[in-house]
């Protein structure tokens, strides 16, 4: 490949934060030092060696962000020579991601989650005083060391306000306030953090309400249960659904999670039984399994509290599937705002590894099976499956156009298997009980537990995990119902990309085709109550502005759509003319139209679901209606 | 008449095409409904070529015959039955039995918001080929609003050959394309930023002579709105001396190097103001050098000639 690498050089820092990632260079056709006689006066290189290395394109940059708290041209030429990728290219990905930051950053950042579930629980009084406290959003007057930067949800939703407080250097420290008390307290946890910040048994339970009682699945040992210890794990039934899928072998396995219809909890609802056997019967080698964990969906964070309350069931889950679809390796790819569980999940893999539950022979089965953990660095289009891929392979997280399908090329254009880590984690108490026994759990469709983020104006946000069936009115009674004793204004289903309903619908079932009759959506299982108090309209600007930030750019719809719907929902909140307001909704009405047909993903096809539900259901903008 | 005589007496004439390859053993064709007409089509054809098999265009944008289709614009969405969403017919292959509708009110309004939104975001002022469209489809991208946020910006006039207007770029990744793998294999630009601020740029957005762009030009041979123009054509149509009416387009054969690549010389009042390549061309699929594209200002040297 031909690659122009011109302008400065990595400093010292630079190159160590990136040699601590990819060892030494051996040459300098790859960043070293020149010396003709060891090198020769031909380049090695071409596409294959350039495809070969470009997946380590995020880690690479990850490594500099973390020690020198910016990525400069320097590092990033020294980056390109060591990865064979075009500075040009490499740019277009470093741009991509709002994690990296491309100018001289203050070392310390606070990212202040300013998105609807922490809006509603004082996110901007917060921003106030840090703007205050440290000067403008972005900046650091007077040369201090320290700045703040709105952020899209941090998922941390239950205990909102939520910050994410990062220091650059060696080493990087990350950890999540939650809640934000105040500046003081932001302050003390930039003095305090020495390196990542895990969570003790005690906050994990404060997190699930339930936690302790009978009945649960999912959630039966988050907080009770060392995450650290893979002894605990064991003592607590951990690695016994590995032992039975031995024992069933590839096709049993896949037998049994089809016969519990288990279907996707990550938002599309498929049935993952049959994605394994359409990945299992593939011809085409290697086969990948990816464990979707860029949870980024505004009001989401069960994958989350899994990974951190659980993280062994979901290497171990990530193992059977490797075994059940011939895959011998695995991804799992964790978005940036996620410390807590990218070192508890990467600290189980180190201990299965040690225990032989990962590697060439897992258990002595003969199966290998081993998996990576890969950083995001913000971007929620990376959580649709084939913008993950790209992520992975070192690209702009632009969703590609299906077909072809994952199970036909995937990662690296091979067979992949990419699951969310709910479904994943249910995979273990389908093997451990039996599918029969599993699916006696929920309705006939909708087989199993669910897990339910609820958060807002409620008396207990938290992580709920209820048998499918239950009412929408149900979960909120579990949560203490509205806070304060105030009236239910609207709950938010699934996400932002799901819908509003109003108290209307409290009786509404929570199963995939109750939700499907009556034109909602499960999503990633968010509920988010808003009380009488809350401006809707100020909330849809909000998800609107979100959806505009985070679209990937690609196709026009979606693009221009999205800013043109944040554009129109200010033209509405601002005109109180009758007229004009129809004339603006009419014009809404399509666009959203166009954005849900035309758009090549998921994000596009339903940056518009709540903002028209909200109209629709609840009459936001319709004359008369609660402004 | 001698053995050599004949040789050299009876050369074909100069090609401008490659030879034609074996006709290859026939394909299976899967058959498919365009609009109500079935419509047999090559296995692997895409929605595409059966739309104009079947007699039935339908626009394109991002699509080019030398690339590979990026399904970006969405102009060239289409509804296929049983789909819960539209398909860009440029790239989703033709499926036996597939029933294909081109213009139906679902397609006509994305279609129609699709150009609504790039007319009120981006300078289409030179973008010949969408404006026919606007009509076509009865957009009103003024109906945003005045305030509408667009993709203005100053002109990139920062060398000596190609101008860089990106005011007028609608994001088709034609130029990224050609400059990578698709053509070029030099990479100088990419897409950058995200969403809305997604844009084509080099490394840190520097000038294109610090940057690995090597001239060859192929960026504007495939650019569908003008926001990349060669100097002279810029040139004159600032003056606005650009007059497409008095020009004439003629065919000649590079002479620089042995390749013989096919140029396509565009004359205004008896000088030369383009040079492109026809991309049907089997030598060049419309793809030059910088040679080849820009070096011809020797020929409008008065002196040069005479």
């Amino acid at each position: 490949m031909d690659i122009h690498v011109v302008g400065p050089e990595a400093n010292a820092d630079e190159r160590a934060a990136v040699d601590a990632l990819l060892g030494a260079p051996s040459t300098g056709w790859d960043g070293g030092d020149r010396d003709i006689a060891r090198d020769g006066r031909s380049s090695r290189g071409g596409r294959p060696a350039a495809i070969a290395q470009r997946h380590l394109l995020l880690p690479a940059f990850h490594a500099v962000q973390d020690r020198v708290g910016w990525v400069s041209r320097g590092a990033m030429n020294y980056i390109c020579q060591r990865l064979i990728v075009p500075p040009a290219e490499a740019w277009g990905v470093l741009t991509f991601y709002h994690l990296f930051a491309t100018g001289p950053r203050a070392a310390a950042v606070v990212h202040v989650c300013d998105d609807i579930a922490c809006r509603a629980r004082g996110a901007e009084s917060l921003c106030a005083s840090l703007a205050e406290a440290l000067g403008p959003e972005g900046t650091a007057p007077d040369g201090r060391g320290t700045t703040w930067m709105r952020s899209p949800c941090l998922g941390q939703c239950e205990r909102a306000p939520a910050a994410l407080v990062v220091r650059a250097g060696a080493p990087a420290s990350r950890a999540v306030v939650a809640p934000v008390s105040g500046t003081d307290a932001l302050t003390r946890a930039l003095e305090a953090s020495s390196g990542h910040l895990t969570e003790s048994l005690a906050e994990l339970r404060a997190i699930v309400p339930q936690a302790g009682q009978p009945g649960l699945t999912l959630l039966r040992r988050v907080g009770l249960v060392d995450p650290a210890s893979l002894e605990a794990y064991r003592a607590a039934g951990g690695y016994t659904a590995l032992a039975r899928a031995l024992e069933l072998g590839p096709a049993g396995i896949i037998a049994e999670v089809t016969a519990a219809k288990l279907m996707g909890r990550g938002g599309a609802a498929f049935p993952t039984g049959v994605k394994w056997a359409a990945v299992a019967a593939e011809p085409a080698e290697p086969h990948y399994v990816v464990c979707n964990a860029d949870e980024s969906e505004p009001g989401t964070f069960k994958d989350r509290v899994l990974m951190a309350g659980d993280p062994f069931a979901i290497i171990e889950a990530m193992t059977i599937c490797g075994i059940a679809t011939r895959s011998t390796r695995g991804f799992l790819y964790v978005r940036g705002e996620y410390p807590d569980a990218e070192v508890r999940i990467a600290q189980a893999a180190a201990a299965a590894r040690a225990a032989g539950l990962l590697g060439d022979d897992v258990c002595g089965s003969g199966y290998a099976f081993d998996l990576e953990i890969r950083r995001g660095a913000g971007a929620y289009i990376c959580g649709e499956e084939t913008a993950l891929f790209n992520s992975l392979e070192g690209k702009r997280g632009e969703p590609r156009s299906k077909p072809p399908f994952p199970s036909q090329a995937g990662v690296f254009g091979k067979p992949t298997v990419v699951n969310n880590v709910e479904t994943l984690a249910n995979v273990l108490p389908i093997l451990t009980e039996g599918a029969a026994a599993w699916a006696a759990t929920g309705t006939a469709s909708s087989t199993g537990t669910r897990l339910f983020c609820v958060s807002g104006h409620v008396t207990r946000p938290g992580l709920y995990e209820l048998p499918f069936g239950v009412t929408l009115g149900e979960v909120l009674t579990r949560a203490g119902g509205v806070a304060g004793g105030r009236d239910l204004q609207a709950i938010l289903l699934g996400g932002a990309a799901g819908m509003f309903v109003g108290p209307e619908s409290l009786d509404l079932r929570l199963t995939f085709e109750d939700t499907r009759a009556a034109g909602l959506t499960l999503g990633s299982g968010v509920v988010m109550v808003f009380d009488d108090t809350t401006d809707l309209a100020d909330v849809l600007g909000r998800i609107a502005q979100f959806f505009e930030d985070e679209s990937c750019g690609q196709c026009v719809p979606c693009r221009v759509g999205t800013v043109r719907q944040r554009e129109l929902l200010a033209q509405l909140r601002a005109d109180a003319g009758v007229t004009a307001r129809a004339e603006r909704l009419a014009i809404l009405a399509e666009l959203g139209q166009a954005m849900r047909d035309a758009s090549i993903c998921g994000l596009g096809q339903t940056a518009s679901s709540a903002v028209e539900s909200a109209v629709a259901r609840l009459q936001v903008f319709r004359s008369g209606s609660a402004l | 008449m001698s053995q050599h005589d004949a040789i050299w007496f009876s050369l074909p004439p100069r090609a401008t095409a490659l030879p034609e390859a074996p006709p290859a053993p026939p394909r299976a064709t899967v058959t498919v409904t365009v609009d109500g007409a079935s419509v047999d089509v090559p296995e692997g054809a895409t929605l595409l070529d059966a739309c104009r098999a079947a007699g039935k265009d339908v626009p394109t944008l991002c699509y080019l015959e030398t690339l590979t289709p990026v399904n970006a614009c969405r102009v060239c969405v289409v509804e296929v039955a049983g789909a819960r969403v539209l398909a860009p017919a440029c790239s989703r292959k033709a499926e036996a039995g597939m029933q294909v509708q081109t213009n139906s009110p679902r397609v006509r309004t994305s279609r129609k918001v699709v150009l609504e939104l790039l007319a009120s975001s981006v300078d289409l002022s030179t973008a010949d080929e969408l404006t026919p469209l606007l009509a076509e489809y009865g957009a009103d991208p003024g109906r945003f609003g005045a305030a509408a946020a667009t993709v203005a910006q100053p002109v990139k006039d920062d060398n000596d050959l190609y101008v860089r207007d990106y005011s007028k770029c609608v994001l088709c990744y034609k130029c990224v394309e050609a400059c990578g793998t698709d053509a070029q294999n030099t990479f100088a630009i990419a897409v950058a930023g995200r969403g809305f601020h997604a844009h084509i740029s080099t490394e840190l957005d520097v000038p294109l002579p610090e940057s690995a762009c090597v001239y060859c030009g192929n960026c504007i041979a495939v650019c569908p709105t003008g926001a990349l123009m060669a100097k002279p054509e810029f040139t004159l149509r600032q003056a606005g001396q650009w007059a497409p009416e008095r020009q004439t387009a003629v065919d000649t054969i590079c002479p620089y190097c042995g390749v013989g690549c096919t140029l396509t010389a565009h004359v205004q009042d008896d000088r030369i103001v383009k040079v492109t390549s026809p991309f049907e061309n089997g030598v060049t699929r419309g793809n030059l050098c910088v040679k080849g594209r820009f070096g011809f200002e020797y020929v409008n040297e008065p002196e040069a000639g005479d």
